[in-house]
């Protein structure tokens, strides 16, 4: 089984977001990167998927240089082959699916796994745009997978309960918090992966579909208030609710 | 994966991708792995012996050491990282990695035969044999070129007769490396567990590192092989094996020190006293801002450092100064975390006493801190303070 896994480099979540100052992108100084949580059980759904059936578990992202990062991370826990899609940082979702799409078509696998969403931009429109473009089946938000010959049967996390959904391979999965617990990249295996060599080629520019006008953090949460439990106070909590939060 | 690294300076840019990396897996798995359960043991006095397995399949045993023998063969920044991240989990599990590491795998690989080394190292980056250390004596701590235990040459090995003290995994280890004086000069042997006349009762009652085993060694009449001498003659035998430990623990210090700031950080913002956060007072702020300087300050004394030891271009006084001010300044962060934790600090809700309590081994061990200071005065003054 040939498996393409997506990974996306984004900004560590514990890192603090500050806006950059042309007010359209982050400011990546000072800014840790790390592989999208999601695309990391991604990765382990592909590596355990490899361990069972054979085959190959190729890592593919797109950006700068500055990516090779999240592919050695990828190497460092077990996958054979990283591909640098290298260009400008992603202008939109578009932008990626088509360079991803046109990996896919070339190297034709058998499953593409990724994240269920990035935690940067969280558009969270791969996974259908790949669908459509490469007229393959796409199955979101998944937790549990299970692949017997070209069956595929995966659950889903939908609103207050699970779904189970069946398809056929060649098939694109997004993985779901939960599908797995990803491994650790082990010492020997993170030194091994330094020297493997990363495919580069080129992005093929697109024309962008969505543009960002603006991006801004959103304004502090109001702090909450505690209060003696007395009757007076039951007052002032309905007045509180009434004239200042607005919403009774 | 997150990493939870303070880094106000931006010193990661000074790492590259797999020393980054490398301090992220080890981290990860201590976020995981060892700071859930760790109170529990330190409660109870315990080693969590699940962990042995677990850290070996990590890779944390042989990081510096060479493929050849199983090891990762990584450079020394990123094993000091990989202490720095075990010892934010807990003293005891990076002690653990410490002696397996420096003190059993690299005396082993570095001084004893080639046969030897095929026996013991594979097996020790596995796990599959846990290592111990035998320098210090109940009556030689800092001085220890005045040890009493003797090797006497047999028909067919070496016979050993003494005792060693505060000795990290000594009732646990398969295996002991133990310094001996043959004829008058210390020289170091292979000791098996189960070699008749070798014991190793464990040390109870410990108020600090109690998520490690801590024992003595006993040696009465233990006849060791001939070829389980190491090839090296002298106190720098032990010593250069000393060194590689006290590089691990100046690391491993910024990472305790980094768990407690991290705890009274957030304790400050969320702690309400007369109507706001204590976060908010001076006295506070001044703590919370002496602890980030310290960290900061040996974070780049580490890197630098680190680069040395990579290079081949650290001198023994270097790693003393790394190992007595960041273990200081550890341990002052620790104090002045419990206070900013006030009553609460003293739980084990918090990792704030088991730390101090920790470091307050880590303070002696390994050269005190006191002997560190003699050792960098004697070489700015070319006096020496210890004769």
């Amino acid at each position: 089984m040939n498996i393409l896994v997506c990974v996306a480099r984004v900004p560590d979540t514990a890192t603090k977001i500050m806006v950059g100052s042309g007010g359209k992108a982050i400011e990546q100084n000072g800014v840790k990167y790390v592989v999208n949580p999601y695309d990391e059980f991604a990765l382990e759904e592909a590596l355990r998927l490899r361990e069972k059936n054979g085959g190959t578990v190729t890592a593919v992202t797109i950006g700068t240089d500055a990516n090779v990062d999240v592919l050695r991370t990828s190497l460092a826990m077990g996958v054979d082959k990283a591909m640098l899609i290298k260009g400008d940082e992603p202008t939109d979702s578009y932008y990626v699916v088509a360079n991803i799409a046109k990996v896919a078509k070339e190297i034709s696998p058998d499953l593409i796994l990724l994240g269920k969403q990035s935690v940067d931009y969280d558009s969270l429109q791969l996974p259908a745009m790949l669908g459509e473009m490469l007229e393959m089946p796409s199955v979101s938000v998944v937790s549990a997978l299970t692949i017997e010959g070209d069956e595929v049967k995966a659950e889903r996390d939908i609103e207050g309960g699970k779904e189970q959904v069946a398809c056929k391979l060649p098939a694109i999965i997004s993985a779901q918090k939960g599908l797995n617990d990803p491994r650790y990249p082990k010492l020997p295996d993170i030194m091994k992966a330094k020297s493997k060599p990363i495919d580069t080629r080129e992005a093929e520019k697109t024309t962008p579909k969505t543009s960002i006008l603006a991006i801004e953090i959103p304004s502090k949460a109001r702090a909450g208030k505690v209060m003696e439990a007395t009757d007076e106070n039951i007052d002032e909590v309905v007045r509180l609710l009434n004239q200042e939060a607005k919403v009774i | 994966m997150s990493s939870n690294i303070l880094d106000y300076y931006n010193i990661d840019e000074l790492f590259s991708d797999e020393e980054k990396l490398i301090r992220d897996s080890v981290g990860k798995f201590v976020d995981e792995e060892i700071i859930p359960i760790i109170e529990k043991h330190y409660q109870e006095g315990t080693y969590p012996k699940h962990l042995t397995s677990k850290l070996a399949e990590l890779g944390v045993f042989g990081i510096t050491l060479s493929e050849d023998y199983g090891g990762a063969a990584a450079n020394y920044t990123s094993y000091g990282l990989a202490m720095q991240e075990l010892e934010r989990g807990d003293s005891a599990i990076r002690s653990f990695a410490s002696v397996q590491n420096s003190l059993v795998i690299f005396p082993i690989s570095r001084y004893a035969s080639e046969e030897q080394k095929r026996k013991w190292l594979p097996k020790l980056v596995s796990g599959e044999a846990i290592g111990c250390f035998g320098l210090t004596e109940p009556d030689y701590g800092s001085n220890p070129g005045g040890m009493i235990t003797t090797a006497r040459k047999t028909e067919n090995g070496y016979l050993l007769n003494g005792a060693k003290m505060w000795i990290t995994n000594g009732t646990v280890a398969d295996v002991a490396v133990v310094w001996a004086k043959l004829d008058g000069v210390v020289r170091g042997f292979i000791v098996e567990k189960g070699t008749p006349g070798f014991s190793a009762p464990e040390m109870k009652g410990k108020h600090s590192l109690r998520a490690s085993v801590t024992s003595e060694l006993v040696f009465e009449d233990c006849e060791v092989p001939a070829e389980n001498i190491f090839e090296v003659e002298g106190l720098r035998g032990p010593l250069s094996c000393l060194n590689q430990a006290r590089y691990g623990i100046a690391w491993g210090a910024i990472g305790a020190a980094i768990a407690v700031y991290q705890s009274a950080l957030e304790y400050a913002k969320s702690r309400i006293q007369f109507g706001k956060p204590i976060a908010q007072f001076q006295l506070i702020q001044e703590k919370l801002v002496w602890m980030l300087n310290e960290i900061t300050k040996a974070q780049l004394v580490c890197h630098r450092l680190g680069r040395l030891m990579d290079v081949g271009a650290a001198r023994p006084q270097h790693i003393s100064l790394a190992k007595r001010n960041n273990v200081d300044m550890a341990l002052q962060c620790a104090r002045l975390a419990r206070e900013i934790h006030g009553a609460n600090g003293i739980l084990g809700e918090y990792p704030i006493m088991r730390h101090s309590a920790n470091l307050e081994s880590v303070k002696t061990y390994e050269g005190t801190h006191d002997i560190h200071t003699l050792i960098l005065g004697q070489d700015i003054t070319g006096l020496s303070a210890f004769e």
